[in-house]
């Protein structure tokens, strides 16, 4: 297991350099003229060469990569090209926003989709029904109308929360958590209906298994079959889409930052690619790279806590 | 060029099985939310086909002097924040959002499926890459890499959506691959492929079907995924400004939210509509192809539910009407009655079964399969389907009322004093579980020890039952060990709480000839040793000879005959006995032509398994 976990790490950060990589040179192949966006339309071509070279673009994509990669490594993510701000200054900044609505979201999720997941697998009836179809409504609708219904109805009209701005954790807890309420629960949604549905789906099948009717033939109660047992063995295929829709979560918190007003890693994102700063969409992409590797760290670990058979692999 | 979203996931799984597909179609019309959102979604795609004949303004002319005009004779929904119309842009966007959508889930699914397919079957280096390659694109978010991908490359939709249907393909590649990955181990692959059928043909046979429900799903939230994320780069500001989308629309009423809240609530409704459409009919479709499954679950909810009202009732101990028994007598059925519900009405399986087990002795329950051996067994203890429908005059065991007892109450007696051995050994035990931790579980819960006394026991016992090794089995998994291995496991574990009677439901089948005879040994020696009464599931005559006291011949649902083993063997009174008998010892005279109807008793015995000992003394 340790040896498995190691590789999958070393594999992560070959992964992070290779999307990196991509990005790197997706950007630097678009044609699109940088030094010109910057220096203005009425520049002359000689003060858009004069930015060109200051920014090292004047030299052979070959070596521009290389000389990327080596200060990237060194943990240097280079400064904007448009405010000359560093990039990991901006993404610092922004981190604790996205990460805050991101976590709370997968939180969220996961403690109402076991929730409702078990009930609609035990109970019969118009409750699964209703969880089913609540769930399958759930999941189509797209996070960021959830999103605008939510700071419409629950911030605008209703002014419980605040519409808009995020309240660093350090600051106020209360307000923090305020704060990204809302967001978190746009987010939260579809990761919480597709994990609920598989929930209920891998519960079903579990249940029609022979060691559940031996487990109760040994007396154990329902309960303790259903929500031990059976919750343990249908959990793997739930924390796989569970997982999978962390990334969703990720990409969902571009669109929500911009509805609930975040200065997060998502509008920085949205802003740099508009205006095509390079270094500041390669820092967003290599952070995004790095949580989601983590992220899938954590779900193998706990793959092969709740799957003894993938363990002794 | 691209596949339809929901039809092209149903008939590529279904490939060539016209018969299968008809069905699925006829069954669809029958079901009326898939027909409601059938209609929806071609309401919606006719609409947006036909923008230019139900609508003649330009979704894109703006106009200063139509700024926000409210609805009205010009403006059906009125105007946007440049006087755009807005029922000509939701029409023409419905072409954006379909067509985009479409491009998407095609190119996911002509990536993913046989990825998956290729990866999940033959493993090896082919998975390795695949995998690597999905992990690669599953690494950045979409909406991030859609930003650069626009930002950089193209405005255009279409490209986005390429771009979107290439990253989200790794999801229908994981989905496949993990179907076709549970089903490949499976035995009857194994069969299959052992038996020389082509690769091409197992796939077909049997890894497509189990690929198609959860791909259905998948492709619905694909499709909704699409729609929304394609709605959102055009509300983020992205995309073409020549195209009129409903995205585009929401990102112009969002600027306007304080003073024209209603522009929200058009492109809001009508993306809703078809995402929630397409996936309740994507639901129908799934519902229906895993059709009969789900149709026992809520059978099996239903009946849960009345159980735990009806334990509520009887909370109190059994009503004391029954006759005294003698002392020695442990289990007492009469008139027992099992039926299950099938296609307008019920069908009875197990039909009026009385039978007696004394303390100490050995009850077999002998009868081909479908007989309701496994049935009757199984409701003594409780555990039948909760569909089952079970009724008994009495069903006494040790002085109490079974059919009376409530939920909690049968608990307690589950597995202290009645315990039960199932027949096949790997499927009985909880994969995830260590097998110390499943056996120490209910004998903690019984006796009310500690985690330290329950190994302690455990291992004596597991040593008791002829494991050589204990300590290390008990902290294996049920993986970990052989399937004789598991079943003495599983005998440890039905006997751990010093039971009175043991339910063995063909204990030996699925074991190897070696290994039968330990185990049955095994019981025998334990029966002995603890004085327990034991019913014993079997089709086989020669473990009865080896094992009963009592045997119990069942057919169609009924006792035919119930006599002492030795006259059994000696003198047997039914015909139906006697076939049985004919057909399974070896140099026994030539069977005589069954001519009894079937279940209809004739034996001139007395029909229950009662204790008359004294007939054979």
């Amino acid at each position: 297991m340790v040896v498995f976990l190691i590789r999958r790490l070393l594999a992560g950060i070959l992964l992070v350099i290779l999307v990196a990589s991509a990005t790197y040179i997706m950007l630097n192949f678009t044609g699109s003229d940088v030094a010109r966006n910057i220096v203005g339309e009425t520049a002359t071509p000689e003060q858009a060469m004069a930015k060109a070279a200051e920014l090292g673009l004047d030299r052979p994509i070959g070596v521009r990569y290389f000389d990327w990669l080596g200060t990237t490594f060194t943990g240097n993510l280079g400064k904007s090209w448009f405010n000359s701000v560093p990039v990991s200054t901006t993404l610092l900044t922004a981190l604790p926003v996205t990460l805050s609505i991101i976590l709370g979201a997968l939180i969220l999720s996961a403690m109402v989709s076991v929730v409702l997941g078990s009930i609609a697998a035990v109970r019969a009836g118009w409750l699964d029904k209703s969880i089913q179809v609540g769930a399958v409504l759930a999941d189509s609708i797209p996070g960021f109308l959830v999103a605008l219904i939510l700071a419409m109805v629950v911030a605008v009209n209703l002014g419980w929360l605040p519409a808009t701005g995020f309240v660093p954790f350090q600051r106020s807890v209360v307000e923090w958590l305020r704060s990204i309420t809302l967001p978190s629960i746009a987010l939260a949604f579809g990761a919480t209906a597709a994990t609920t549905q598989q929930l209920r789906g891998s519960m079903l099948d579990v249940l029609r298994l022979d060691f559940v009717r031996t487990l109760r033939s040994r007396g154990l109660s329902d309960r303790r079959v259903i929500f031990k047992h059976v919750l343990r063995n249908a959990a793997p295929p739930a924390l796989t889409v569970l997982s999978l829709q962390f990334i969703g979560l990720v990409g969902g918190a571009v669109i929500v930052e911009k509805v609930f007003g975040l200065r997060g890693i998502g509008s920085i994102a949205t802003s740099a690619a508009v205006q095509g700063d390079a270094p500041v969409v390669l820092g967003v992409v290599i952070v995004m790279v790095v949580i989601v590797v983590a992220v899938n760290l954590i779900a193998d670990l706990a793959y092969g806590w709740l799957n003894p058979k993938v363990r002794a692999e | 060029m691209t596949i339809p979203p929901i039809d092209g996931i149903v008939a590529a799984p279904a490939g060539g099985n016209i018969a299968r597909k008809r069905h699925v179609a006829v069954q669809v019309l029958q079901d009326p939310v898939a027909i409601c959102s059938l209609a929806i979604l071609l309401i919606l795609i006719l609409v947006s086909v036909l923008a230019p004949f139900l609508t003649d303004q330009d979704p894109l002319k703006s106009s200063l002097a139509q700024t926000l005009a409210p609805m009205g004779q010009e403006h059906l929904l009125g105007a946007d924040g440049v006087g755009r119309d807005v029922v000509a842009r939701l029409l023409y966007g419905g072409q954006t959002s379909l067509a985009a959508a479409l491009v998407a889930v095609g190119v996911a699914f002509a990536v993913g499926l046989p990825a998956g397919l290729l990866g999940g079957y033959y493993r090896g280096r082919a998975d390795a890459i695949l995998a690597w390659a999905s992990n690669f694109m599953m690494a950045v978010p979409a909406i991030i890499v859609l930003l650069v991908v626009m930002a950089a490359v193209s405005q255009s939709t279409y490209v986005a959506m390429v771009v979107l249907g290439l990253i989200v393909s790794p999801s229908v590649y994981r989905l496949v691959r993990a179907s076709v990955v549970s089903v490949r181990e499976e035995l009857f692959v194994d069969a299959a492929r052992v038996s020389g059928l082509s690769d091409a043909r197992i796939i077909r046979r049997h890894i497509l079907p189990v690929v198609q429900a959860p791909s259905i799903i998948q492709a619905a939230q694909i499709f909704g995924v699409s729609i929304g994320i394609q709605a959102g780069i055009a509300f983020l500001g992205l995309g073409s400004p020549n195209e009129a989308s409903w995205g585009a629309m929401l990102n112009d009423a969002f600027a306007n939210i304080y003073v024209a809240p209603l522009l929200l609530l058009w492109p809001g409704l009508i993306i809703c509509l078809t995402t929630a459409s397409l996936a309740l009919l994507a639901n129908s479709l799934r519902d229906i192809l895993g059709g009969s499954r789900k149709r026992t679950q809520r059978h099996l909810e239903r009946k849960r539910d009345a159980e735990s009202s009806s334990a509520r009732e009887a909370s109190t101990p059994a009503p004391a009407d029954y006759a005294p028994v003698a002392e020695d007598v442990l289990l007492v059925v009469e008139n027992l009655k099992v039926n299950y519900p099938v296609d307008g009405g019920r069908r009875t399986v197990v039909d009026g079964v009385s039978l007696t087990v004394s303390r100490g002795q050995v009850l077999g329950l002998v009868g081909e399969s479908g007989s309701g051996k496994s049935q009757t067994a199984f409701s003594l203890l409780g555990l039948l389907p909760p569909e089952a429908r079970v009724s008994a005059e009495r069903l006494h065991f040790d002085g109490v009322e079974l059919n009376s007892l409530g939920r909690g109450a049968m608990n307690r007696l589950r597995g202290k004093r009645i315990a039960y051995v199932p027949q096949e050994p790997m499927s009985n035990l909880d994969p995830a579980f260590s097998i110390g931790s499943q056996l120490a579980e209910p004998l903690r819960q019984h006796l009310k020890i500690s985690a330290k006394e329950a190994r302690t026991r455990l291992l004596g016992l597991l040593e008791r039952v002829g494991i050589n090794d204990p300590a290390r089995v008990y902290d294996s998994y049920p993986h970990q060990v052989s399937g004789g291995m598991a079943q003495r496991v599983l005998i440890a574990g039905a006997i751990s709480c010093d039971p009175d009677l043991l339910i063995a439901d063909e204990p030996t089948t699925a074991l190897d000839v070696t290994v039968q005879a330990e185990i049955l040994d095994l019981i025998r020696s334990l029966q002995a040793e603890r004085n327990m009464g034991v019913i014993l599931v079997t089709h086989d005559f020669g473990v009865v000879a080896d094992l009963c006291d009592r045997v119990a011949v069942m057919h169609t649902g009924k006792i035919v005959e119930a006599a002492e083993v030795r006259d059994l063997f000696a003198n047997p009174q039914d015909p139906y006995t006697r076939m049985l008998l004919s057909s399974t010892l070896e140099g026994a005279t030539p069977r005589p032509p069954l001519n009894r109807k079937p279940g209809v008793p004739n034996s001139t015995r007395p029909n229950p398994a009662l204790p008359n000992r004294a007939q054979t003394a």
